[in-house]
């Protein structure tokens, strides 16, 4: 057991599946000796060589498509994009090629990779380095959209994507990747892709979250805990797509309500799927409608005036007590 | 040159000028030039004519097919069939093929059925399933995105210790996408066994070369990047064949990548959909239908005395009983539209497809119900209600 952040927790995981299995390896740009421009694969190129942690050229759809064909051969490649919003430069090959090869080939052939990207805002970086875009990836079918919130969680579900027979695209939260630490197990651990947790059992709301806004909630939780006495259940997505509606629809039977949160802008964003999941769920059990707490439906606005774009805690403890209020 | 002022810096050459050769080794009329003989044996120079043959009367045969609305669109190959088999008959069984959507000819010599291919053109996704032993990817529609996987399966090949080459096809048209590029770069840094086929048949759909590239040939585009690149009479199985072996040898050694640019012309439509009249004229079609690649090679194997008797009503039998597979297949299977979407599919995967099941009044689960009936199926019966 060691205290690890984001950055050290992935990288753990990284090594340890390709200790285990010699057909994982690593692309992207300056992950090899630089070790990424998070560090994340750091030290990997040290110990597994160039051929297995490799440098590649500066463009992301030889990265993903090359990356295809290694999958097709039998490889499980792990493709880094440095930032999210570089990935619309490969994003025909993820959605022509990775989530469909399958498919084409009537399971002949699959690809087995995983796509990790940071991605997400409050890091004070500039357009294209902040934003959010998880609802495109997880309206692809046949890919798998998966986005932790912590170390130990990172860690677990980075190992399970890597072992997953479908192709995984990952998403880092920048700013969680030194948010802080957690005791992360020294022996090799796994999640469920697809499952959701219950990060905090209440009954009068439910609060769904994912990624760097599950902090954000927790604070919200606390807060309207400290100020209304209300108790905040708060379902961690993990995996956006397959949408755990199990989790989602049991707590929102119990709690009667939901607000959901969520970086990425609102019209026809996950916020939408959700909802729609948790009425179809749970219709009867509703005491009042389902609210969104997003960004805004506008072009990336800068970071000087990010933080009014963004949820916060304020926005999420408002939409809560309309909700509570209703 | 001033005193005691800065030193000169003159231009100097750091890549002296280049050379592009263009390889041609039987004329249009058929004659050999013997310098050039790549020496194929006979049996091989038979087996490439029987081949060729095989394709244009198959392409011809899917075109009446589709006419008759018995197979949807495709793209026919008319004129390219020396670029295509000469090309792809200098690969190992062990070697990797990857098709864009014109290569029914590759395709064919690669072991793919007709009736695969006549199921892929009517609209069944079982059509573009390789066999398990088969090393070929499938039929690829968006230009120029499968080079990159090419280029991904000779580094997994290299990285694994095999001795595969890979053997990527495109047109024209492909190499102004970004994605020529990336992969011709990746290929070149990485130093894997890659060849690139380029078949220049003159025209995406309605663009001629000329708005295409402003570059002289295709092939010296390989050199910017690294690795060799050739010309060759796309027309002249020889130069095709010889090109492709000297290739697949480099590659195979481990001296890396080639492209080859093949010179041909689409004698027909870009797909089904399509109307040349609109964008070239009846002239030049015609100059190109004097190239043609059979007519040529045909002269040739006259000389040689190595046509086989009986060959014509030989590959139109064999297309009549691929043609008969396809349409004796029964209905499609509605339900298997979920069997393939995901390796390790979601609930709602299963949800959808109990709904699904129950509407057609048959079993939720594919374990509970019926044996599944044969993938392949014709186009022409109705969908079951």
């Amino acid at each position: 057991m060691a205290k690890l952040n984001m950055v050290k927790a992935l990288n753990l995981a990284l090594l340890q599946e390709m200790e285990r299995d010699p057909d994982v390896l690593v692309i992207g740009e300056d992950v090899g000796v630089d070790g990424g421009v998070f560090r994340v694969t750091e030290d990997l190129h040290r110990k597994f060589g160039g051929t297995r942690v490799m440098d590649s050229p500066l463009a992301e759809a030889g990265i993903i498509g090359a990356s295809v064909g290694m999958a097709l051969y039998g490889l499980k490649p792990v493709c880094e994009i440095q930032f999210s919003g570089f990935a619309f430069q490969c994003f025909h090959q993820m959605e022509n090629h990775v989530a469909r090869y399958r498919m084409r080939t009537q399971g002949r052939f699959g690809c087995q990779m995983v796509v990790r990207m940071p991605y997400g805002g409050g890091v004070r970086a500039l357009e294209h380095h902040s934003e959010s875009e998880e609802q495109f990836y997880a309206h692809i079918p046949g890919l798998k959209m998966v986005i932790p919130s912590g170390p130990r969680n990172a860690r677990a579900l980075l190992a399970a994507a890597i072992r997953d027979p479908d192709p995984v695209i990952f998403f880092e939260a920048k700013a969680l990747y030194h948010a802080a630490k957690e005791d992360v197990p020294d022996e090799i651990e796994t999640m469920e892709i697809g499952r959701a947790h219950v990060d905090r059992a209440g009954k009068d709301i439910t609060l769904v979250a994912y990624g760097a806004m599950v902090r954000m909630a927790r604070e919200a939780a606390d807060r309207l805990h400290e100020e209304d006495g209300a108790e905040i259940e708060i379902v961690d997505l993990l995996t956006i797509s397959p949408l755990d509606r199990e989790t989602l629809t049991a707590s929102v039977r119990k709690t009667g309500r939901a607000v959901v949160v969520h970086e990425a802008p609102k019209s026809f964003g996950p916020g939408a799927e959700i909802a729609t999941s948790i009425m179809e769920g749970a219709f009867l059990s509703l005491e009042a409608p389902i609210r969104r707490v997003t960004a805004h439906d506008v072009p990336f606005v800068g970071f000087a005036r990010e933080r009014a774009n963004l949820p916060d805690v304020a926005r999420i403890v408002d939409a809560c007590r309309e909700t509570l209020s209703f | 040159m001033r005193e005691n002022g800065p030193a000169a810096m003159p231009r100097t050459i750091i890549e002296p000028q280049f050379t592009i050769e263009h390889l041609s080794i039987l004329d249009s009329d058929g004659n050999l030039d013997s310098a050039l003989d790549p020496r194929i044996p006979p049996e091989e120079l038979q087996r490439l004519y029987r081949a060729m043959l095989l394709a244009r009367h198959f392409d011809e045969r899917m075109l009446r097919l589709q006419r008759q609305g018995r197979i949807g669109t495709f793209a026919p190959i008319k004129g390219q069939e020396a670029a295509q088999l000469g090309s792809v008959a200098t690969l190992r069984r062990t070697d990797w093929m990857v098709p864009s959507f014109r290569e029914t000819a590759s395709m064919l010599w690669r072991g793919w059925s007709m009736e695969k291919l006549l199921l892929f053109f009517s609209g069944y996704l079982e059509g573009g399933r390789p066999e398990p032993e088969q090393h070929d990817l499938p039929i690829c529609i968006p230009v120029a995105t499968q080079l990159p996987h090419a280029v991904g399966l000779a580094y997994a090949a290299q990285y694994r210790g095999d001795d595969a080459v890979v053997m990527a096809y495109c047109g024209d048209g492909a190499t102004s996408e970004g994605d020529f590029h990336e992969a011709m770069n990746f290929a070149g840094v990485w130093h894997v066994p890659v060849v690139f086929i380029v078949q220049n048949n003159q025209w995406a759909i309605s663009i001629p070369l000329k708005k295409q590239t402003h570059s002289r040939t295709i092939a010296q585009k390989a050199l910017a990047y690294g690795f060799p690149g050739l010309q060759v009479d796309g027309n002249d199985v020889l130069a095709v064949y010889a090109a492709s072996r000297e290739a697949v040898e480099r590659a195979r050694r481990g001296d890396g990548p080639t492209l080859i640019e093949c010179v041909t012309y689409r004698l027909g439509v870009h797909t089904t959909s399509d109307d040349p009249t609109k964008y070239r004229s009846t002239e030049e079609v015609e100059a190109w239908e004097r190239k043609d690649p059979l007519t040529r090679f045909r002269a040739y194997l006259q000389t040689r005395n190595l046509l086989e008797p009986g060959l014509e009503a030989a590959v139109d039998a064999e297309i009549a009983s691929g043609v008969q597979a396809f349409e004796a297949a029964g209905p499609p299977d509605p339900l298997t539209v979920f069997d393939h979407a995901y390796g390790n599919p979601p609930a709602e995967i299963a949800a959808q497809r109990a709904a699904m099941a129950a509407r057609l009044g048959r079993a939720p689960q594919p374990d509970a119900g019926p044996p599944p009936s044969p993938p392949m199926r014709g186009q022409r019966r109705s969908w079951p209600s």
